[in-house]
């Protein structure tokens, strides 16, 4: 993995770090790069809420709230941003504002690389319109100066529209990380985690690959 | 949330009647309904804040339960509710849990306007 001098990561619900990104951010912290992570809402209106259910709709924006910034800290992020977006409703608002507020912490951070979901690939509409608000602010950059933008994409055309990951990473070194992250956002992912801790045991190889590599497209713009 | 108790739910909608409430009216499958199968067709409401007066409320079947409120002009309904409580504002929280213990419906009820 590259040594970058800033990475911002734009995502629009707690635990979207945790999945799929939570071992290259453990990478980049661990190699000494500042990273910064702008979670648009406290995913307000998931449907998990634990089994048996501790979490009812009024107290789960707290409890995730709480599971992010766990999450934050087992990966060492040291800036946590929440912007204050509910859940679902990221598609609604005003696309300029939130694009606007995306390129407000790029001239402030100067990223060198920026993660966040490929618009259009990424299922739940919040993914996509969070991923369409950072190309828009990116793309108002001069070419020259735009920092890298690598999106994580998983509809199940993804590979056959954009074909295979350009870039995947061997986390494998930072898994008991990625492992306590997926595990901070307990209410969410309670029943995955015996599941994944199954196929560890099993030596499963889907359960090994998804834990040990991270894939992303760099956007083409 | 505890298993509902009917009797309880009941007096606690009794509580609301001819009563200005704030409404949270939800249905939802997920977001990953139509991605973990391609069959399936998704679909989901939800209304934050509603302000109503019901004249009249009951919370009926044999569980799980559905529970009407008659307004003036019309209704309120939901189904599939397993799960009430009483928060600490005094708010009548009801919900749905699935199979899995995932939330599919909620109705809850409040005085004052929810967060």
């Amino acid at each position: 993995m590259e040594k970058e001098r800033q990475v911002l990561v734009v995502f629009p619900h707690p635990d979207d770090e945790a999945f799929g990104v939570s071992g290259t951010i453990a990478s980049h912290v661990n190699m000494g790069t500042p990273v910064t992570y702008a979670c648009l809402t406290l995913g307000e209106m998931g449907r998990n809420m634990g089994n048996p259910p501790f979490a009812n709709r009024e107290t789960l924006p707290s409890i995730r709230k709480y599971e992010l910034k766990e999450s934050a800290r087992v990966l060492g992020i040291q800036d946590l941003r929440m912007l204050g977006y509910r859940d679902k409703t990221v598609e609604f608002e005003d696309q300029e504002k939130l694009a606007k507020q995306i390129s407000d912490m790029i001239a402030e951070l100067n990223p060198s690389l920026i993660i966040t979901f490929y618009p259009g690939y990424s299922v739940h509409p919040d993914h996509d319109a969070t991923g369409a608000a950072v190309v828009k602010a990116v793309e108002q950059l001069p070419v020259g100066q735009r920092p890298k933008l690598h999106c994580v994409a998983f509809s199940n055309n993804c590979v056959e529209e954009l074909g295979e990951a350009d870039i995947v990473h061997d986390v494998s070194a930072v898994a008991d990380q990625k492992i306590d992250s997926i595990k901070a956002h307990q209410s969410q992912t309670q029943l995955m985690i015996e599941g994944m801790a199954e196929g560890l045991k099993q030596q499963d190889p889907e359960v090994l690959a998804r834990i040990n590599f991270e894939r992303f497209w760099t956007y083409q713009f | 949330m505890d298993p509902v108790n009917i009797q309880s739910v009941q007096e606690a909608l009794d509580g609301f009647l001819n009563k200005e409430v704030y409404v949270h009216l939800e249905t939802t499958n997920g977001a990953y309904a139509s991605h973990h199968n391609e069959k399936f067709f998704s679909a989901g409401a939800y209304m934050r804040n509603a302000n109503i007066t019901y004249e009249r409320a009951k919370i009926t079947g044999d569980g799980p339960y559905r529970v009407g409120l008659k307004i003036p002009f019309g209704w309120v309904y939901a189904e599939g509710i397993t799960h009430y409580e009483i928060d600490a504002k005094g708010r009548l929280l009801l919900a749905g849990h699935d199979f899995d213990g995932k939330l599919a419906v909620a109705l809850q009820i409040s005085l004052t306007p929810f967060e």
